[in-house]
């Protein structure tokens, strides 16, 4: 490229979304659909996110596309925002949310060949997803341990098997479907592990592994990977009341990759970057940025949409995005506040359906207070 | 309790926690037995159901239930349930045997006639069963119904088969 500095500036758009997932696809087509000019920066070769590793069906309301798989909502993602002319830069990192809306984006995969540009947005949507979070024990940086994420990468994008014998670590949905998964690709989940007394996801996600023949260990936990320049062994053990290893309760059990399914953080760097108000919620995984009614941050402009602003599920996150976007189109006089308004109602009744029944309700109550204090930060800053 | 702990119910649990058929419905032939009991958003299975056999409402989040007279065995609930909770019982298959229909997403699919391992709820192998019947249509969705006749004793138990 041709820029002296390397850098080109300053590319206006009306509409940049950071992260091409389900929410942040989602707001992109809500906005363009509306006729925003819209921009889409993804880190990855594909957008999509997680769509393209989840080959299950979704589980929801028949109307709203519940018993669709994941990749084939994905693939239809992409194919409607083609089709409404949204502009997409694959390869490319948002390395940098500065004053005026204007985001850094680094793109390319070959560090000699790297461009940097910088693309002013009237509005911005944050729609970067979360990181898996890790579990240290003796021995964890040995290879063929790695987090359940990683894991069902290798499986449905990649096509790798990460090994044949694996010991998955957790049983929030994640550690239950990514261990169904390995299964459909190949390999023999040994056993799963879960320090907590009970199973943290869906029990149809268990009883589906269970039935497979996947041994679960409740009040486990793992202590020990062994191996020489590959793990090849696990100590698991069990964990009494206060979480800790019962003593002369280790079993040892062969395998040849560990997988880690122990929650999800948001990543909310360049919200925080940008000075957007977070508050931290165990139930949302950890420091997430406030946002309104609207999935609009404390920062004007700037909305944050999906597993940034709380680790949910990919059904969530659409419909998170698709508020995201319809708000915006609203803001830019795309459309009429009344037409937002009925367009919003739908998708919060929606909203509120997910996160319905018992195992929703935490995640409910968590995102009610996340918009109370929002209004709470309102208030006291007029 | 199984469920919590280890992943699935025991028949004793299933029966008092889902409307499970009566021994008069399992008479009259095959039947879906629906082994959802978690109370999650989804309703795929009842809009599936052309002959309105099963009961979600509002909220969505009610459990499915049966409604025996109306079902009449055909199976497609059974594919189209996202958290493959759901099973097809004969009773009338033979005099000495029954079959059970189940989803199954893993490669390679069995053939029709294949003796295979049959398993229960937590994956034990509990008989042998002969592959009866093999459903992988388009509106499946990539999801195979396997039918496996067992001795009747065990169509209770037996809820999928050992992979290949």
């Amino acid at each position: 490229m041709a820029w002296e500095s390397g850098v080109q500036f300053m590319i206006k758009k009306e509409v940049v979304v950071i992260g091409g997932g389900p929410s942040g696809m989602a707001a992109a087509i809500e906005a363009a659909k509306r006729g925003a000019e819209v921009l889409v920066i993804d880190a990855n070769e594909k957008a999509g996110g997680q769509l393209f590793k989840q080959i299950h069906k979704f589980f929801g309301s028949s109307e709203h596309g519940a018993g669709v798989r994941g990749i084939d909502i994905g693939r239809d993602l992409l194919k409607e925002a083609e089709e409404l002319g949204v502009e997409v830069w694959l390869n490319s990192v948002a390395i940098g949310l500065f004053a005026e809306k204007q985001i850094a984006v680094e793109t390319g995969t070959d560090d000699a060949e790297k461009i940097v540009r910088v693309v002013e947005g009237e509005k911005i949507v944050i729609a970067c997803g979360a990181s898996e979070n890790v579990v240290r024990f003796q021995g964890w940086t040995l290879p063929g341990i790695m987090g359940a994420g990683a894991a069902q990468t290798m499986i449905n994008a990649n096509r790798v098997l990460p090994g044949k014998k694996i010991l998955m670590v957790g049983s929030g949905n994640v550690g239950l479907i990514v261990s169904y998964q390995l299964m459909q690709a190949g390999a023999d989940v040994v056993a799963l592990v879960e320090a907590a007394p009970n199973i943290g996801g869906y029990v149809v996600h268990a009883s589906k592994i269970a039935r497979a023949g996947v041994p679960i260990y409740t009040r486990h936990t793992v202590l020990e990977a062994r191996g020489e320049g590959r793990v090849k062994e696990a100590v698991i053990c069990e964990v009494d009341g206060k979480w800790q290893p019962v003593p002369g309760t280790e079993k040892v059990i062969e395998v040849d990759a560990i997988a880690i399914a122990a929650g999800l953080k948001p990543l909310a760097e360049l919200a925080i970057m940008n000075g957007c108000k977070t508050k931290f919620d165990p139930i949302l995984g950890g420091w997430a940025p406030l946002h309104d009614e609207n999935m609009e941050s404390s920062c004007s402009g700037i909305y944050v949409v999906g597993d940034v602003t709380g680790v949910e599920e990919a059904n969530t996150a659409l419909e998170e995005g698709r508020l995201a976007g319809v708000a915006i189109a609203a803001a830019l006089g795309k459309i009429t506040a009344e037409e937002a308004e009925t367009e919003k109602k739908k998708i919060w009744d929606r909203l509120d359906g997910l996160r319905s029944g018992p195992h929703g309700e935490a995640r409910m109550k968590a995102k009610d207070r996340q918009l109370a204090d929002f209004r709470q930060l309102s208030a006291a800053e007029i | 309790m199984a469920l919590e702990n280890m992943g699935y119910l025991t028949l004793e649990e299933l029966k008092a926690q889902t409307v499970y058929p009566t021994e008069e419905r399992f008479r009259k032939g095959p039947v879906a037995v629906i082994e959802c009991t978690h109370e999650i958003p989804c309703n795929p299975c009842e809009g599936s159901c052309k002959f309105g056999a099963i009961k979600i409402g509002d909220p969505i989040t009610n459990l499915p239930g049966l409604v025996e007279a109306n079902c009449i065995g055909c199976g497609i609930c059974v594919a189209q349930c996202p958290g493959l909770a759901i099973f097809i019982v004969d009773k009338t298959y033979s005099d000495t045997q029954g079959t059970v229909s189940f989803p199954y997403e893993y490669n390679p699919v069995p053939e029709v006639g294949q003796e295979v391992d049959a398993v229960d709820r937590s994956g034990k192998v509990v008989c042998r069963g002969t592959v009866v019947k093999v459903q992988n249509p388009k509106s499946y969705d990539r999801t195979p119904v396997v039918t496996v006749a067992v001795d009747l004793d065990q169509v209770e138990t037996v809820r999928s088969m050992k992979r290949l």
